[in-house]
């Protein structure tokens, strides 16, 4: 009893260590947690898209939001662009765009070809509120309660399950928030 | 991203063919040659050495294996300009890497911290260790006691000494 028992340590162990390299193959190493979740958004005051007005993110405070950031070079930006165009025709939730180091000229012809689903765009054409929110690819995406705290963050293109199962039901609960 | 990576890579391996060919001296950093590193450093050695030093530390988010010191993806490059400029502001390097962390988390640092989290990454190859060497200890007194357990019999005695003295053939 006592070898047998023995015999089984080698096999739990190679077990256990299978288990784990299994579970890593179905792990995406780009998604890195971010450490925003649950904090308040990064304030940031910039010009809006094609205007000479600025916008400050103080102004979305007291609604649910989404943020959206995007370029007109981001290939990915293009696959997610389809579900934010129909969100944005359901109008639960205004969509904030942030255009990720692009010019002004791309951005807008880019617009134009795939449609406008943003309430507004503002431009962060160096890149530094996109440091702020810990941005280190496009597109990313993120869910900003009513007292301007991040809730959600989506690395890489929403995919339509993603909208349909985690954005969408989470802006409704954050929305029923007081 | 992935392609501005490539487009730089191309670059660069341009800039090290050309200077190859025409026989000169590779340039102190070869990134440099090929014009995708952030602006040239401050003229200040010491503040250059201490951003290169922070860059070493901190992970390119975009090319997961490279520290944003060797990396020239366009994210790495911001990230060098605003180590550049915290360290131009005077900022100290603790602050600088609180910057990186409260922002990427601790993912954008090489050495992780060591915390309740990380115990087992920190200990673990140890714990290993200790085990390994508890479970050889035991193995190997286990076959000294198994060793002076069986004495040889006086026949066994016998025929090792023949075979010592080569009188029987090897089986």
């Amino acid at each position: 009893m006592k070898r047998a028992a023995l015999f089984l340590v080698p096999l739990v162990a190679f077990v256990l260590l299978a288990l784990f390299l299994l579970r890593g193959l179905w792990l995406n190493p780009r998604e890195v947690p971010s450490p925003l979740i649950g904090k308040p958004a990064p304030q940031f005051t910039l010009p809006k898209l094609a205007s000479d007005a600025q916008f400050g993110s103080k102004d979305m405070l007291g609604q649910v939001w989404i943020f959206n950031v995007w370029a007109s070079w981001c290939t990915p930006c293009r696959v997610e662009h389809p579900l934010f165009n129909q969100l944005a025709s359901e109008k639960l939730v205004p969509i904030v765009g942030l255009n990720y180091k692009d010019t002004p000229q791309a951005a807008t012809r880019w617009l134009a070809e795939l449609g406008d689903p943003y309430q507004l765009i503002v431009v962060d054409a160096d890149g530094r509120v996109g440091i702020d929110y810990g941005v280190y690819g496009v597109p990313e995406t993120f869910v900003i309660d009513k007292k301007g705290v991040i809730r959600h963050k989506h690395i890489g293109p929403v995919t339509a399950e993603a909208m349909q199962k985690k954005i969408i039901p989470l802006v409704r609960e954050l929305q029923a928030e007081p | 991203m992935r392609l501005h990576a490539h487009a730089a890579a191309l670059l660069l391996a341009a800039a090290l063919f050309a200077q190859a060919e025409a026989g000169a001296q590779a340039p102190p950093s070869a990134a440099a040659a090929a014009g995708t590193t952030a602006v040239p450093t401050l003229n200040d050695p010491v503040a250059a050495k201490r951003e290169h030093e922070i860059a070493l530390k901190l992970r390119c988010l975009v090319c997961q294996n490279q520290s944003i010191a060797e990396s020239n993806a366009s994210l790495a490059v911001d990230l060098r300009n605003q180590v550049r400029e915290q360290v131009a502001a005077g900022k100290s390097d603790a602050e600088i890497i609180d910057f990186m962390t409260s922002r990427y988390g601790d993912f954008v640092l090489y050495r992780p911290p060591l915390k309740g989290t990380t115990m087992l990454l920190w200990f673990g190859p140890f714990a290993l260790l200790v085990i390994g060497a508890l479970v050889a200890w035991r193995v190997v007194r286990a076959r000294k006691a198994q060793a002076a357990a069986a004495p040889l019999t006086e026949s066994e005695r016998a025929r090792a000494a023949r075979l010592l003295q080569g009188e029987e053939g090897a089986e």
